[in-house]
């Protein structure tokens, strides 16, 4: 006979309810350890779904992800002729805030190179790649954009022809891919009156600049466009992607590039390495912090339930003893308890996560090895949130069921 | 190592048990030298004012309340020499004395064949075997339509009926009853003590019944009166038939 079974029985609703709150609270934990697995996956998407070797970035700083890094266009060229390097690509890659529709819009802005890179690479579920040079942007489902919509960003009006999933960038945000020379202009975008003072501001440097008093055409050409003067660079990329070669070896490619003095490259598992530990290691310390909190939190709440569940049964346990039932049973019966609450409050956890993450607001990934790691630990609570009420029946004399 | 059983005639046997409890001020002289010998198969009534330390006696030979001084052996067998016990109470309670008390004890989450069940699974009976023996005898203290049903869905004799069937139901060589009738009308009260008389003679086990009934007495081969701790035994003519 199963004695914990029978008592189990005898107070289902209280139990019931209980391995209710403990499975809430084993969700949560659960929840956590998913939401640092999305952060982690979505950190670290972006880099391995674009899938580039190399990334070549401004000389000592940790780009283009954790931190600004600004590279000239023509690095482009310079790395293609490298020996080893099969591809080069720009890139580029910002985040705008707009609001659409009174809503706030968060847009992770990527630049693809046209015409090598059209957006082959991204798991679409709608719609096409990129066909023009201009005006044609990927937008990813979550930005909440519909395929054929459009919408403006500076001074351009851009259309949503494709459509993908899970495409993030390190914050949440969704993707929207474009060609490089319309990153850069959303990026880049000057109004009209900013542009008519810098050109002012140009002409007042140029007029006490000894060299435009004597050669005065010069000082007009402060006037005309930026980007028809050669001593002022066109608008920088973030970085530059590179495809080593299927013969060659990427550790030697870095190291020639490396040894030019501008730029720093890094291969793609230590692009990996510098988002996990710049920007989700934080995140993960904090989380990991939480999860601890909450698995103590819910390790001393299951100790005081199975305590007065056993102090409840107090009498029953002496009177078990009176009739000679070894410490065995005894303990067999709080510990088994013990487990039941753990094990049913795991499998609640889990079954009302499976329906509740997906509406959180960032992604939550539950990995086989974090349920399984999570698992062990509900047990090795269990039962020690079991001692205590087993130190409180084994010290129960039998003379108390006569009392 | 020899069996009690063959040397020794008597299931129970006290010498000058003494029980005081608490100290100083407090202290209660419970029980005093209590000598009491019970042969196998024999009834002992145990009479008394409330107060006077029948249940002190009681649970000092059931091996659950240590006396202060004084031995008990049971069936031969040393079991408290004093304070200290002389072998593993908790076995031997399981195997060889069955309890019934005032208060019926059984456990609430356990239906009423449960609470037999649970006596005789302890004892290492298979639960189908188990279930049988404890239907027989709910059936024959007259509750086996109530076998499913929880205590608190019982009435007080129907409790204490079914406390009756956990007692007997490991066929113990000691039964030992606290006022076990006071809930049971005067018919089903004479039943339980008649049975306890069968038990007696066709298992040959020493029985003490703590009783008030006078109408029952002639049931009983040895009555024994306890008074301020003391015990005496009553004179034999005074309750023969
Ligand atoms: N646990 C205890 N602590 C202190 N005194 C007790 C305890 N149990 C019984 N007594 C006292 O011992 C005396 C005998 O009690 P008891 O054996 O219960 O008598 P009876 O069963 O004959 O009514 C009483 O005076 C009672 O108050
Ligand atoms: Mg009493």
């Amino acid at each position: 006979m199963n004695l914990a079974s029978k008592d189990i029985r005898h107070n289902l609703g209280r139990f019931a309810l209980t391995t209710f709150g403990i499975g809430m609270l084993l969700m949560v934990v659960m929840g956590m350890g998913g939401i640092y697995r999305g952060i982690e996956e979505d950190a670290t998407l972006l880099v391995d779904r674009i899938g580039a070797d190399l990334w070549v970035v401004q000389r000592n700083t940790e780009g283009p992800f954790a931190e600004v890094s600004r590279v000239p266009r023509n690095l482009v060229d310079r790395v293609l002729a490298v020996p080893g390097v099969g591809t080069s690509r720009e890139f580029v890659y910002h985040t705008i805030q707009r609001e659409r529709g009174g809503k706030l819009l968060r847009i992770a802005v990527l630049g693809l190179s046209w015409p090598t890179d059209k957006g082959e690479w991204t798991p679409l579920i709608a719609g096409r790649t990129l066909a023009q040079n201009h005006f044609e942007m990927i937008v990813d489902e979550s930005l909440g954009i519909h395929l054929g919509e459009t919408i403006k960003l500076g001074k351009d009006t851009y259309t949503a022809v494709g459509m993908t999933e899970g495409m993030l960038s390190l914050n949440g945000d969704g993707l929207a891919l474009f060609t490089t020379a319309d990153a850069l202009a959303i990026q880049f975008d000057t109004p009209g009156e900013a542009v008519r003072l810098e050109r002012a501001a140009r002409e007042a440097r140029g007029e006490r600049y000894e060299l435009a008093l004597v050669q005065p055409t010069l000082l007009e050409q402060a006037l005309k466009p930026s980007a028809e003067l050669p001593a002022i660079a066109p608008p920088q990329l973030s970085a530059v992607m590179v495809g080593v070669a299927a013969s060659a070896d990427a550790n030697r490619v870095a190291d020639t590039i490396n040894g030019w003095g501008d730029v720093s490259v890094y291969t793609r598992r230590g692009q990996r390495e510098l988002l996990i530990k710049g920007l989700v290691d934080k995140v993960r310390r904090q989380i990991g912090l939480f999860r601890i909190l909450l698995t103590i939190i819910a390790g001393i709440i299951m100790a005081l339930i199975l305590y007065t569940l056993t102090l409840d049964k107090i009498h029953s346990i002496a009177l078990l003893k009176l009739i000679g039932a070894p410490n065995a049973v005894i303990m067999g019966l709080i510990m088994q308890q013990a487990l039941v609450l753990g094990v049913l409050g795991f499998g609640i956890a889990y079954l009302i996560g499976q329906k509740v993450f997906p509406m959180f607001p960032r992604r939550v990934i539950l990995t086989p090895d974090d349920l399984m790691q999570l698992a062990v630990v509900v047990l090795i609570i269990s039962v020690a949130s079991s001692l205590l009420g087993i130190w409180k029946a084994m010290r129960v004399s039998p003379n108390e069921a006569l009392s | 190592m020899s069996s009690p059983k063959t040397q020794n005639p008597f299931a129970i046997e006290t010498q000058e048990l003494t029980k005081v409890y608490g100290s100083g001020n407090t202290e209660v002289i419970a029980m005093r030298d209590a000598s009491m010998q019970v042969r196998r198969g024999e009834v002992v009534a145990l009479l008394g004012p409330s107060g006077s330390g029948k249940s002190t006696f009681l649970t000092a030979v059931g091996l659950i309340n240590p006396p202060t001084s004084g031995r008990v052996f049971i069936g031969g067998q040393l079991t408290f020499d004093g304070p200290r016990a002389r072998t593993n109470l908790r076995t031997y309670r399981r195997r060889h004395i069955g309890f019934v008390f005032q208060k019926s004890n059984l456990i609430p989450f356990l239906t009423a064949i449960e609470n037999v069940q649970i006596a005789l699974e302890l004892n290492g009976q298979t639960s189908a075997a188990a279930r049988r023996r404890a239907l027989e005898l709910l059936d024959y203290l007259g509750v086996a339509d109530r076998a499913d049903n929880r205590p608190s869905m019982l009435s007080g004799g129907q409790q204490q009926r079914v406390a009756v069937a956990r007692a007997l139901a490991n066929q113990p060589s000691v039964v030992l009853a606290d006022e076990p009738t006071a809930a049971l009308d005067s018919h089903r009260g004479r039943q339980v003590m008649e049975l306890f008389a069968q038990v007696a003679h066709e298992q040959g086990a020493g029985v003490i019944v703590v009783t008030h009934d006078q109408r029952a007495l002639d049931i009983f081969d040895t009555i024994y009166e306890m008074e301020d701790g003391l015990m005496r035994k009553r004179q034999p003519q005074t309750n023969e038939p």
